[in-house]
């Protein structure tokens, strides 16, 4: 049977069901495909809380949502194209996001009577007409995997566990995947276990061969490759992207790397990650509790590492006396904060920006500390790499404000070349820098560091701690008049970073005074709905401008201008207002705030309507 | 050397090629406890002691806490940090797991080390990390003039508890042990050789040592110790803990009780061959443990010396050869190598 096969120029799909279905697993390997094909992606993985949540509910239904394309894309997509549900549970839990039209493949066999109550459905939705306004290929996922794989010696139990990997050669199918990389993984991942590995193989197979030959489905569809700048890529979370962007400061500063961290949700696959690579000479501690953490961090960097802490609100709240003493004895530090919902433990594995005002504000005493915000999940490597470099060159603690959208989300990357990153490494003091003294405060008059002097070098003998310093001799002082200018000094050695960090760039197709009158202002993770909805109205004849503070502490010495440059400056944030607050007080422009505290990314669709109502506003 | 010594704890720290001095370790700084403070003892016991380990000066470093004897550092002519309340065991640990080639002390009070910082304190000892925990124990807090501690006696009375205290103190020595602590001993301001000693072998230890030092506040808790410091009784009250030798003061000695347990008794009234006999290395802690409850009711008998002394890996040590392991395994990290694992493809 030949079947029909449309061109598309983009898809969504979302894979969702229990937390035991295997969706995550089943949506990195259609990722993999994708990749390897060579359309741009980008994906959203969403999982309960709960470890185990009772089977079928809706607490415990996870899903992984991707977006592929022939062309550039920005985010994970606003609503799925496809649903694949495959429990009652998923399809309850899923329904909402699911525009009218969309696809659904529904594992028949698991909508019976039981899983229906125990999510509250008195009939079948796939049977009570419920879902006339969705194309529903109500598709026997399990009893066909299980008939796919009577031939081999396995338990009904083992032969329904492949059921993910039916469906995902029924996808491949539908979407024309390549095949040979999900063969190949399988074969590795159970290399121990040869028979897993062929059932997981054949049941893959099945499910494409059921796609081929059912009548359920008429038309497959095509997304041509896209074209990206020439380069080798792969594909990498926001979290894995962090980690590498350590190990790969570690080695542009020449610095041996030690995390102080304690495992937090969604921090931890940072931890988990750095402790695979002791090869770089990376030393990974898991303390007894955030604040051991960090301070062990501190204690590294004192003898001369790169000192670095990772972890989320809860932690960051744990860590600030720590990191405060960071800002007195001016040694480097990176503190990672991996943004989730708060307060308290909040939803632990949702996303949100309401670390903010914590991260820059939240100590004893004037202390600040730059803070950098990666606004993709791929740019969590360069974002790492300068905070890096911050934090080695002005002796400073610095905040990595990543989030879980970040941590979790994952894009196309195109690998960077180790001999094209920044050299950022650093000298140690070797000597006396004062005559015959060595003064440990004495500041560099270029970049107001003090000079790192570590435990082994001769001469250099010397003590620091967190009561105030003598400005040049470090001894402890309490003179009002030295205090009151090393308040004014620390403050300055951080403003003094703008000078060395990129100018706030605009992206205005009609330029300066070219009539845009609306400026979309964004930081950290909302890069990509933002910039996806600024395409939106653009695409529609609207005229808007955008720009996004990657810096958030100094701010990037432009930025007063650029919001001045526009009637309107619209700024959406995933919590109350924090950065609009900033910039209020200190540049007097009367922000208009969008702000959605849900857990949840923006979707560009939101974003583009919004941006429309200030434009109309006028 | 005495033959307590594991050795290795000062292995990989560079010996100095001058010959030290007292006057090598005081810093510039002026000393500013009270006048008749035992922190001034112990700062002169450890100034004069320190040169004959022969190190380089500037692979000394001691780490504090807050408190008045967390000034400490400052009067080293060391490299030190004095950090925030309770958490130098933990700034220590980071300090001491990436630089091997440093002898690493932590100075630390009661309050800071078993209030506000007992968590880092019994994780640094279970972990075995290679440091030198220095706890003065003056059962008070002094630096904020005069409340209880966690060591300090039930119903004391102080600014805090104007009716006495309620809690029950730790004895730092048996939560040590309970810790899984490998080296941990007693001594006392007063008894400078004692201090010295107990010092030497703190240092030589390999993993943690934690040294608990009673320590006189004439301020807010004078005479805490006096007991143990008055000719009239102090020889009679103290049980010197020395490996291989009888426990014993003047009068008494520590015998197995017939409940399985150990008790004091005259020692007179006992043979010399039933006097226990201090096994220091014993690899079972509960004996070590027994001892650190003996000088309940307080003050009758006071065991002081090293009650535990085992050899166990350090922390450092098995961190650093988890890194050997992985480059003999893998080779050293290759940068493009990691950027490029995993499932790459090529556009263009
Ligand atoms: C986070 C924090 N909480 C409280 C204090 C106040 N504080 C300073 S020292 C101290 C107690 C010190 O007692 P101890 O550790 O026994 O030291 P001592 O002064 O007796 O040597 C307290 C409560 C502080 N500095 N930091
Ligand atoms: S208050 Fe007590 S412990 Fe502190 S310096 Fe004075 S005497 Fe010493
Ligand atoms: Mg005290």
């Amino acid at each position: 049977m030949t079947k029909q096969v449309q061109q598309l120029d983009r898809v969504i799909i979302r894979f969702a069901g229990d937390s035991g279905d295997g969706m995550q697993l089943t949506g990195d390997r259609f990722t993999a495909g994708t990749a390897e094909f060579g359309n741009d992606l980008s994906t959203l993985p969403n999982f309960p809380a709960e470890i185990r949540a009772p089977a079928g509910t809706l607490p415990g239904v996870s899903s992984f949502q991707l977006h592929f394309a022939d062309h550039d894309i920005l985010t994970p997509g606003d609503a799925p194209n496809v649903l694949v549900a495959m429990n009652p549970a998923a399809l309850k839990a899923n329904l909402g996001d699911l525009p009218r039209g969309a696809d659904i493949i529904a594992n028949t066999d698991e909508f019976t009577k039981r899983n229906l109550q125990k999510v509250g459905y008195d009939a079948s939705p796939l049977e009570d007409g419920s879902l006339a306004e969705w194309r529903v290929h109500a598709v026997p996922l399990t009893s066909l995997t299980v008939k796919a794989l009577e031939g081999f010696e396995l338990s009904k139990k083992d032969a329904e566990r492949s059921k993910n990997m039916f469906a995902l050669g029924l996808l491949s199918w539908l979407y024309h995947r390549p095949t040979e990389a999900t063969v190949s993984f399988l074969e590795t991942k159970f290399a121990k276990k040869p028979d897993i590995a062929k059932a997981n193989i054949a049941a893959f197979t099945a499910g494409w061969n059921y796609g081929e030959t059912t009548e359920s489905f008429s038309v497959s569809y095509e997304v041509k490759p896209a074209k990206l700048p020439a380069g080798v890529y792969r594909n990498i979370s926001g979290n894995q992207a962090l980690a590498y962007g350590l190990i790969a400061a570690s080695v542009q500063a020449r610095l041996p790397l030690f995390l102080g961290s304690y495992p937090i949700t969604p921090a931890s696959d940072i931890l988990h990650e750095l402790s695979k690579h002791k090869r770089f000479g990376i030393r990974t501690f898991q303390a007894e509790d955030e604040i051991a953490g960090v301070g062990a961090a501190l204690g590294a960097s004192f003898g001369g590492a790169l000192g670095v802490t990772t972890t989320s609100g809860p932690g960051v709240a744990l860590k600030a006396e720590t990191v405060g003493l960071a800002v007195m004895t001016e040694l480097p530090l990176i503190v990672v904060d991996v943004q989730r919902s708060g307060p308290s433990t909040g939803m632990p594995t949702k996303t949100e920006q309401t670390d903010l005002l914590m991260a820059l504000y939240g100590r004893n005493g004037e202390s600040p500390l730059p803070v950098v915000a990666p606004m993709s999940p791929s740019d969590c490597f360069d974002a790492a790499v300068e905070a890096a470099r911050l934090a080695v060159k002005y002796r400073t603690p610095v905040m990595l404000l990543s989030d879980g959208y970040l941590a979790n989300g994952s894009e196309p990357w195109k690998v960077p070349a180790a001999a094209d990153l920044p050299d950022i490494s650093t000298e140690f003091a070797a000597g006396p820098n004062d005559g015959e003294a060595f003064l440990p405060y004495l500041r560099d008059p270029e970049t107001l560091a003090r000079p790192w002097a570590v435990p082994g070098t001769a001469g250099l003998e010397h003590r620091i701690g967190g009561i105030e310093k003598a400005d040049g001799t470090g001894n402890i002082s309490y003179d009002p008049d030295n205090h009151d200018r090393m308040v004014r000094l620390r403050q300055a050695k951080i403003d003094g970073i703008a000078k060395d960090i990129p100018a706030l760039e605009v992206d205005d197709p009609d330029g300066p005074g070219g009539g845009t009158r609306v400026l979309v202002l964004g930081w950290g993770s909302t890069y990509g709905p933002i910039a996806a909805a600024v395409r939106r109205i653009r695409a529609s004849g609207g005229k808007v401008a955008q720009a996004h503070l990657r810096h958030l502490s100094p701010l990037p010495a432009n930025t007063g201008e650029v919001l001045k440059s526009y009637d309107k400056v619209l700024l959406p944030e995933i919590n109350l207002g924090q950065l609009a607050l900033l910039l209020r007080a200190r540049f007097l422009v009367d922000i208009i705030s969008y702000n959605r505290v849900r857990g949840l990314p923006f979707k560009a669709e939101e974003l583009a309507g919004v941006i429309q109502d200030v434009i109309d506003s006028e | 050397m005495s033959e307590l010594l594991n050795g290795r704890g000062l292995s990989l720290v560079p010996k100095s090629d001058v010959k030290q001095s007292m006057k090598d370790y005081k810093s510039d700084q002026e000393v500013r406890w009270c006048p008749g403070c035992g922190d001034y003892a112990i700062l002169a016991a450890v100034q004069s002691f320190v040169p004959e380990l022969g190190l380089k000066r500037e692979n000394m470093v001691f780490v504090s806490g807050i408190g008045c004897s967390s000034r400490f550092p400052y009067y080293m002519n060391t490299y030190g940090f004095h950090s925030i309340h309770g958490r130098a065991p933990a700034i220590a640990t980071g300090l001491a797991a990436s630089r091997p080639d440093l002898s690493v002390w932590v100075i630390t009070g009661d309050g800071d080390s078993l209030s506000i910082g007992g968590n880092h304190l019994i994780h640094a000892l279970r972990r075995n990390v290679n440091l030198n925990i220095l706890l003065f124990n003056n059962r008070i807090y002094g630096l904020t003039k005069g409340q209880y501690s966690p060591t300090s006696e039930v119903g004391k009375i102080t600014k805090s508890t104007p009716m006495g205290s309620l809690d029950k103190p730790f004895n730092p020595i048996s939560l040590a042990i309970g810790a899984e602590a490998s080296f941990v001993a007693r001594t006392i301001d007063s008894d400078r050789k004692h201090l010295q000693s107990v010092l030497r072998e703190a240092a030589e230890h390999n993993g943690t040592s934690l040294v608990e030092i009673y320590q006189n506040c004439n301020i807010f808790n004078d005479g805490a110790f006096d007991q143990l410091k008055d000719p009239e009784q102090r020889d009679d009250i103290t049980l010197r803990l020395e490996h291989g030798r009888p426990i014993v003061s003047a009068s008494k000695a520590v015998r197995r009780a017939a409940d399985g347990g150990i008790e004091v008794v005259d020692r007179a009234s006992v043979a010399e061959d039933e006097i226990l006999v201090h096994d220091a290395h014993r690899a079972d802690p509960s004996l070590a443990f027994a001892l650190s409850r003996l000088d309940e009711p307080a003050f009758e008998h006071v065991p002081i010396g090293i009650f535990r002394s085992v050899d166990r890996p350090s922390y450092d040590e098995l961190m650093a050869a988890q890194l050997e392991e992985a480059v003999a395994q893998g080779g050293p990290g290759d940068l493009d190598g990691l950027l490029l694992s995993g499932d790459t493809w090529r556009i263009g």
